[in-house]
C-alpha cells in the first residue's frame, strides 16, 4: 500500500510546500493527464473552475468521475470536483445526496468503486485512513472517552511517532489555538459542547493535515455558538491557509463560511460556484429551489426589445428578463425571482417609469403576512391564482407603511431580478 | 414542591428495597453462619453448642455469648489442607477466569462486528445452552469425556491418539466444564460493552494514523475494561466457590474449597469448622468486590 509522505506531519505551519522534489514532479504529470482529460467536461464543476491551465497551479485536491454504490443505490455518482489548497470549501446538499459518503471517501473510510482521487497529484483512492495526510473532525467529534484532552490531542501525534518534546509543544500550540487552555487534563466528559467541538478541532488539525474535512461539524451547537464558532473557524481556516472542506445540510453556515459551494444532489453536483453566485445566478431550477426561497413562473421563451426575452407564463402573464449568457435552447423555461427582489406597492408605479424600465408589474391581494422581526413576508394571491412571496427588510421600527391581509397590491421586479431556467 | 412530596415516600420506599432484601436473605443468615463458625462442634441437635435460648433469661445468654471462640478460625489457619483447599480454589478460578477472558473476549468482539441482524442469532446461541439443565450438561460432559466416549472415538478415528486417553478425574476435564459452564457469564458483559461502543471511535483512531491493530489496543480495548472486569467478577467469585464441576469432572487427590467444605458439613457434621471455612471464603472474595467497587467509583467520577 502506498504511504504519503509520512512526515507530514512535521512541516511547519502553512503546510504546502512538504513534499519532495520526486512527488512534485509527479504531481506536474498527472495534472498535464488531466488537462487532456478534461477535454470533456464532466459536468458542471469544470464549468466553475475557470480556464483549466490557471485552476492546475493551484489544484490541492482532484475528485475524477468517481462512483461509490451501495447495492443499487449510486450515492456518488461519477462525480468530480476541483479544490484549491488553501480553499474552504462546502459541500451542501440534503440529506442522502451523497455529501458524506464523499468526505467519508476523501477520509479513506469508504473506498470509490469507479474514478479517481488525487492530492498532490497522486492517487490516494485506495489509501488507508491512517496513510493519508488527511484529518476529518467528526460530527459528534468521536472524543476518546477514556483519554483526557491533551492525549486526545496527543493521540495522531504519538502514532506519527513524533518525539516526545515536539509532542509536548505541538499539543501546547493546539491548546492555545483551540483555547483550551486550563482543560488538559479533563475527560471528554467533563467538558460542554462548545468545548468538545474546540477539542475535537485541535486533535484534527494537530497533524497539520493538507486537507481538514469537518462533518457537520457545528451540528451540535446551538445557533448563538454556532454563529460565532462559523466565524472562529474562518478566521482560523484563514490563518493556518489551510484547506478546509466542510460537509453541511444548512445553507446559511455555507454561506458563511465558504469561499466556494458544491451543491449536491442525488450524487451529483449541481452545481460549484461562490455563495453570492449560488443564490443570484443558480444553475438550475433545482438549484434555486433548494438554496434559499424563490418564486418560479413557467413559460415559452420568445424574443424582446433590447436583449431581453419575453416569456410568457400562465401564471403572471408575460415577464420581461434579461437575456442570460448562455442562451436557452429548449423553450419551456422557469423565470426565477427571489422573493427579497419582489417589491409591494399599494399603487401602479408612474407610467414613465414603467416605460423607461421594463418592470413586470403582477397584481393581486395579500393572503398571509409572516412578521420575521428582521424582515416581512407577504404572500400575495394573483388575480389568476398563482402565489407570489416578498419579503421586505423591515426598515423602521413602526409599521405605518406595512401592508395587511386581503390589501390589493402591485408586486413589481425588475428584468434583471430574474434568473431564465431550463426546465 | 407538591409533587415532589406525592413522590418522596414511594421513592424512599424503593431506594430502601434493595438494602431491606440485603438485611432479610443475606446478613441475616449470614449473622447465623457467623454465629455457628464462633461455636464449638457437639453431638446434639443442633450439631454444635452453645445454643442462644432466649426464654433461659439474660444470664444464660450472656454464658452463652462467653462460649463464642475464635478456635475453628486457628483450625483453618493452623491446618495447611484448608490453606491448600483455599488456594486451589483460588487458582483453579484465576487459571479459568483467564482461560474464560481468552475465550470469551473474541466471541464477544466478534458477535459485535456482526451485522444487526446475526448478532441476536449469535446471541440465542450464547443463552441456548441454559435451557437444559446445568447437571445434565455436566453429566454430557461425564459420556463425552468417558474412556470409550466420544472424545476419544474421535481422536482415535483421526489416529491422533493410538490408545484412548483418560480424561476424567483430572485437571483438564474440571476446567473444560468449568469454561464451558461459565462463558456465557463472560461473553454478554463484553459484548453488551463493545456493541455500544461508538464505530466513529475507530474511524476517528484510523484517521489519526493507527493501524486496525493500534485502534484496537488503543480504543477498543481500553474502553471494554469495565466489561471484562464485569465478567471477570462474574465468573471468578463462583467458580473459586464452585463444588458441582469439581466434585463430577476433577480427581479426588485435591479439593476446593467448595468440596472441603461440603466434607465438613455433611460427612464430619462439623457445622462450626465448615461455617468458619464459609466465613474466610466471604472475606477471601470480598477482596476483588472491593477492588472492582474502587474502579468502578474511579470510572464514574471520571465520566460525570
Amino acid at each position: 500500500m502506498l504511504r504519503l509522505s509520512p512526515g507530514y506531519s512535521t512541516a511547519s505551519l502553512p503546510a504546502t510546500t512538504g513534499q519532495t522534489g520526486i512527488m512534485t514532479e509527479d504531481a506536474t504529470n498527472s495534472a498535464n493527464e488531466t488537462v487532456s482529460a478534461k477535454a470533456k467536461p464532466p459536468d458542471a464543476a469544470s464549468r466553475e473552475t475557470g480556464p483549466p491551465a490557471a485552476a492546475t497551479d493551484s489544484v490541492l485536491l482532484r475528485i475524477e468521475a468517481v462512483v461509490k454504490k451501495f447495492g443499487a443505490l449510486r450515492a456518488v455518482d461519477r462525480l468530480s470536483l476541483e479544490i484549491r489548497g488553501g480553499e474552504f470549501f462546502a459541500l451542501l446538499g440534503p440529506s442522502g445526496c451523497g455529501k458524506t459518503t464523499l468526505l467519508r471517501m476523501l477520509a479513506g473510510f469508504e473506498t470509490p468503486d469507479e474514478g479517481r482521487i488525487l492530492l498532490d497529484g497522486t492517487d490516494i483512492a485506495q489509501v488507508l485512513p491512517h496513510q493519508r495526510p488527511i484529518n476529518m473532525m467528526f460530527q459528534n467529534y468521536a472524543l476518546f472517552p477514556h483519554l483526557d484532552v491533551r492525549d486526545n490531542i496527543a493521540f495522531g501525534l504519538k502514532r506519527a511517532r513524533m518525539p516526545r518534546a515536539e509532542i509536548d509543544t505541538r499539543v501546547a500550540e493546539m491548546v492555545a489555538l483551540a483555547r483550551l487552555e486550563g482543560l488538559e487534563k479533563r475527560k471528554p466528559d467533563q467538558l460542554s459542547g462548545g468545548q468538545k467541538q474546540r477539542v475535537a478541532l485541535a486533535r484534527s488539525l494537530a497533524r497539520r493535515p493538507r486537507v481538514l474535512l469537518l462533518d457537520e461539524p457545528l451540528a451540535a451547537l446551538d445557533k448563538k455558538l454556532r454563529e460565532g464558532t462559523q466565524l472562529e473557524l474562518m478566521e482560523l481556516q484563514r490563518r493556518l491557509g489551510m484547506t478546509f472542506i466542510i460537509v453541511t445540510h444548512d445553507q446559511e453556515e455555507a454561506m458563511t463560511m465558504a469561499d466556494r459551494i458544491g451543491v449536491m444532489n442525488k450524487g451529483r453536483l449541481e452545481q460549484v460556484a461562490t455563495p453570492r453566485k449560488l443564490y443570484e445566478a443558480p444553475g438550475s431550477r433545482w438549484v434555486a429551489e433548494f438554496v434559499g426561497d424563490v418564486n418560479l413562473f413557467e413559460g415559452q421563451a420568445g424574443p424582446g426589445a433590447g436583449g431581453r426575452l419575453a416569456v410568457s407564463t400562465k401564471d403572471a402573464g408575460t415577464i420581461v428578463v434579461t437575456a442570460p449568457h448562455d442562451p436557452a435552447t429548449k423553450s419551456p423555461v422557469s423565470v426565477a425571482v427571489r422573493p427579497e427582489k419582489v417589491k409591494l406597492s399599494r399603487g401602479v408605479p408612474a407610467s414613465g417609469v414603467v416605460e423607461a424600465h421594463p418592470i413586470n408589474r403582477l397584481e393581486g391581494v395579500v393572503t398571509d403576512v409572516g412578521y420575521l422581526g428582521g424582515f416581512t413576508t407577504y404572500k400575495v394571491k394573483l388575480d389568476t391564482g398563482a402565489v407570489v412571496r416578498s419579503s421586505m427588510a423591515n426598515t423602521t421600527r413602526l409599521d405605518i407603511d406595512a401592508y395587511r391581509s386581503t390589501e390589493r397590491v402591485v408586486a413589481w421586479f425588475t428584468p434583471e431580478d430574474c434568473v431564465v431556467l431550463e426546465q | 414542591m407538591s409533587a415532589r412530596r406525592i413522590f418522596a415516600r414511594p421513592a424512599r420506599l424503593a431506594a430502601i428495597a434493595p438494602y431491606f432484601w440485603m438485611v432479610l436473605f443475606f446478613l441475616v443468615p449470614f449473622g447465623f453462619v457467623l454465629k455457628i463458625s464462633l461455636s464449638q462442634t457437639a453431638i446434639a441437635q443442633p450439631p454444635y453448642l452453645p445454643v442462644f435460648d432466649p426464654m433461659q433469661g439474660f444470664a444464660a445468654i450472656k454464658a452463652a455469648f462467653a462460649a463464642l471462640s475464635l478456635d475453628n478460625f486457628r483450625l483453618l489457619v493452623s491446618d495447611h489442607l484448608y490453606a491448600m483447599s483455599y488456594l486451589r480454589s483460588l487458582v483453579v478460578a484465576a487459571v479459568s477466569t483467564s482461560i474464560l477472558v481468552l475465550i470469551g473476549y473474541p466471541i464477544a468482539y466478534g458477535m459485535a462486528r456482526l451485522p444487526r441482524r446475526w448478532q441476536s442469532v449469535a446471541m440465542m446461541l450464547v443463552i441456548v445452552p441454559f435451557w437444559t439443565s446445568f447437571l445434565i450438561r455436566i453429566y454430557a460432559w461425564i459420556n463425552i469425556l468417558q474412556h470409550d466416549g466420544l472424545l476419544n472415538r474421535i481422536l482415535l478415528a483421526l489416529h491422533l491418539v493410538a490408545t484412548p486417553v483418560v480424561w476424567l478425574s483430572t485437571d483438564s476435564a474440571m476446567y473444560l466444564g468449568i469454561v464451558y459452564s461459565y462463558l456465557p457469564f463472560m461473553i454478554l458483559p463484553l459484548y453488551a460493552t463493545l456493541d455500544k461502543m461508538d464505530p466513529a471511535l475507530l474511524e476517528a483512531a484510523s484517521d489519526l494514523g493507527s493501524s486496525p491493530r493500534q485502534a484496537f489496543w488503543l480504543v477498543t480495548f481500553p474502553l471494554s475494561l469495565p466489561g471484562v472486569a464485569a465478567g471477570v467478577l462474574l465468573c471468578f467469585i463462583p467458580i473459586v466457590g464452585e463444588f458441582v464441576i469439581p466434585d463430577l469432572l476433577a480427581g479426588s487427590d485435591s479439593l476446593m474449597i467448595g468440596q472441603t467444605l461440603w466434607l465438613e458439613f455433611f460427612t464430619n457434621r462439623d457445622w462450626p469448622v465448615a461455617a468458619a471455612a464459609a466465613v474466610l471464603l466471604l472475606v477471601l472474595l470480598l477482596a476483588p468486590l472491593l477492588l472492582y467497587d474502587r474502579l468502578q467509583r474511579r470510572q464514574l467520577e471520571g465520566t460525570r
